[in-house]
């Protein structure tokens, strides 16, 4: 759990902590979401994020020889490797968490399909798996993104998505950048790299973290 | 020949006769069948609230999803029965309104506080046990579409009862500060909890008994609900905050403290020490996301 | 928003029953949100998901007979007596 992890332990911690931290963002919305139907759809997806940041969590465990809560939950806020873009607090707002739905399941397509041909068996297992979950996602993500674009709310989804592109970007890396750019139909821009953290992230991480730290190495 | 006056339909619903949506009914039958499962879908819909405070609290993977799983599914639940008290008449949206505005009522234990993580677990358990209680004597309710997502529902709440008892074990196993959790909540639940199945008004004064609504008379589900859990509360060393609490062994019937009826006609009727402050948080939420539903509902016209 | 009729199936083989109504905008919508209600604990193999505008539903499927139908009803076949009797004419063992 340092900064010495190596590189291929780092990618999976990346990973966990932005499946681990957009669950725990979309989670919020559970039980005030637009309407009913909806609540119990985005609910589900912010479960399966979990469920994808723990199964990343249980492989950088053994490599770490720690636990997947421990990961989740027992490091120092500056210590987690997400992407600025799953971080923000986005619950008031309908619009840009769609936006950021739609933005993050585009780029996490391109991520998961790289990683499935990883020399690393168990990474790769992984990633097949989880992208025929993803693929539930990325019908809900576009099925609003299709709806809000046609609507008379266009412009307020527009300037979401146009807020979030930079975080969207700072995803992925590399090579995927540009492919992302052609997925989204969007020009590249200086991204919002991963590393510096944004200002809603320690109240989050306050929140929870905080039964866990009443009993330091308690179960729960 | 299906019941075409009020005399005839009351024999036939007796007598365990069902009713279809579209099936001629009595406007008094219509009117208390709205009134009683719109309450249903308030509670579960207001039941999200304290529960959903822990979400982001949750200690491990586990909890966290099956705290969410289980907060998702008691919006399920009221979106099933709203569904089915906008079939016989009065729009969600309505419902909704009606709620916000206090016009309506939900259940006395979503009008507190959930102070701890040990709430989580009790209110899972204890709650969940005592509603599945009145859920499942609804299976035979007189008004069959409701009757039926009944069966959904019991089924989903049996793992909630799951989820809490588990929660509940884990502490009660863990430090002593851990079971102290568990234990305050307890006490504190212990009076929401004596009075959630209401007065015990004998079954024939009852109203929505003699439209076979309900089936079940409020102190038959309370005793049921001591008698199902105070053995299992009892036998992880937890207390309950009732002196008088002990079962007669020889009728069989618990004897208790009287709850404090008058508390929990003022906190139904809107006046529990969260209510205002939940309402206002559903009052918020509907103005936030007001124009997803426009958008939505002027799209699919 | 419009309402849909979700009808699921349980096993393979089983007839598809009513589970419930659910309202969405469109049928996309539709079709993800049946998915969650009917089927995120993995309780049902498939489903039918139909506009409730598109179902008929008719209040009395028959019409009362005027004239005796027995034909088309198991009482309409009292065996019992006739069964004696052939049984008594082969010489073979009632059962």
């Amino acid at each position: 759990m340092s900064a010495q992890a190596p590189p291929r332990t780092e990618l999976l911690l990346q990973l966990a902590d932005d499946e681990l931290v957009l669950g725990w963002r979309d989670s919020e919305w559970t039980g005030i979401a637009p309407f009913l139907e909806e609540d119990v759809a985005f609910s589900s997806i912010a479960q399966t994020e979990i469920g994808h940041a723990r199964a990343f969590y249980e492989l950088a465990a053994a490599e770490l020889d720690t636990t997947a809560d421990e990961l989740a939950f027992d490091r120092r806020p500056e210590e987690y490797r997400c992407a600025p873009l799953v971080e923000l607090n986005l619950v008031h707002d309908w619009a840009k968490s769609v936006a950021r739905r739609w933005l993050y399941e585009t780029a996490d397509a391109i991520r998961v399909d790289s990683l499935k041909a990883s020399d690393w068996p168990e990474l790769a297992g992984l990633a097949a798996k989880i992208e025929r979950e993803e693929a539930y996602h990325a019908l809900h993500a576009g099925m609003w993104h299709d709806r809000l674009t046609r609507s008379t709310a266009r412009e307020r989804f527009a300037t979401a998505v146009d807020e979030l592109w930079p975080y969207a970007l700072g995803l992925v890396e590399g090579d995927q950048r540009r492919i992302l750019c052609e997925a989204a139909g969007r020009e590249d821009v200086p991204a919002v790299e991963r590393g510096a953290h944004v200002e809603d992230w320690p109240a989050l991480w306050e929140e929870m973290t905080m039964v866990r730290r009443t009993v330091p190495g308690g179960s729960w | 020949m299906a019941p075409r006056t009020e005399q005839e339909f009351k024999k036939h619903v007796q007598a365990g006769g069902q009713v279809e949506t579209n099936d001629w009914m009595p406007d008094e039958y219509r009117a208390k069948l709205i009134k009683f499962i719109e309450m249903h879908g308030n509670s579960e819909l207001m039941g999200v609230l304290p529960e959903r405070e822990w979400i982001l609290r949750a200690p491990t993977l586990q909890r966290k999803l099956a705290l969410t799983a289980k907060v998702q599914d008691e919006v399920g639940h009221a979106q099933l029965i709203y569904r089915v008290v906008e079939d016989l008449g009065k729009p969600r949206e309505q419902s909704l309104e009606d709620l916000i505005a206090g016009k309506s009522k939900f259940h006395n234990v979503f009008h507190y506080p959930t102070k701890t993580w040990g709430d989580v677990g009790v209110i899972a358990w204890l709650v969940d046990a005592a509603a599945i209680i009145s859920q499942k004597a609804l299976l035979k309710c007189s008004y069959a579409p409701y009757a039926r997502i009944m069966k959904k529902i019991c089924w989903e709440e049996s793992f909630h009862i799951l989820h809490g008892r588990d929660v509940v074990l884990a502490l009660v196993t863990g430090t002593e500060e851990q079971r102290e959790l568990v234990q305050e909540a307890l006490d504190r639940w212990w009076a929401p909890l004596m009075m959630f199945h209401g007065n015990p008004i004998p079954a024939e004064d009852d109203p929505m008994v003699e439209w076979r609504i309900k089936s079940q008379a409020n102190e038959d589900a309370r005793q049921q609900f001591l008698d199902g859990y105070v053995p299992q509360i009892w036998e992880l060393g937890l207390t309950e905050p009732d002196p008088e609490l002990r079962k007669d062994e020889q009728t069989g019937v618990w004897h208790y403290t009287e709850p404090d009826y008058t508390e929990l006609k003022h906190v139904v009727t809107g006046h529990g020490p969260r209510t205002a402050e939940r309402l206002e948080l559903r009052r918020i939420s509907r103005e936030e996301t007001a124009w997803v539903r426009d958008v939505v509902l002027a799209d699919a016209a | 928003m419009a309402v849909w009729e979700v009808f699921r199936q349980e096993r393979e083989g089983a007839p598809f029953q009513h589970g419930g109504s659910l309202e969405a905008p469109d049928l996309a919508f539709a079709e993800a949100y049946a998915k969650e209600f009917y089927g995120r604990r993995a309780e049902s193999l498939a489903l039918w998901v139909v506009p409730r505008d598109s179902v008929l539903e008719i209040d009395e499927p028959y019409v009362a007979p005027v004239f005796d139908r027995d034909y088309r009803r198991v009482d309409g076949y009292s065996i019992k007596v006739k069964l004696k009797e052939a049984r008594e004419r082969a010489g073979t063992p009632a059962h």
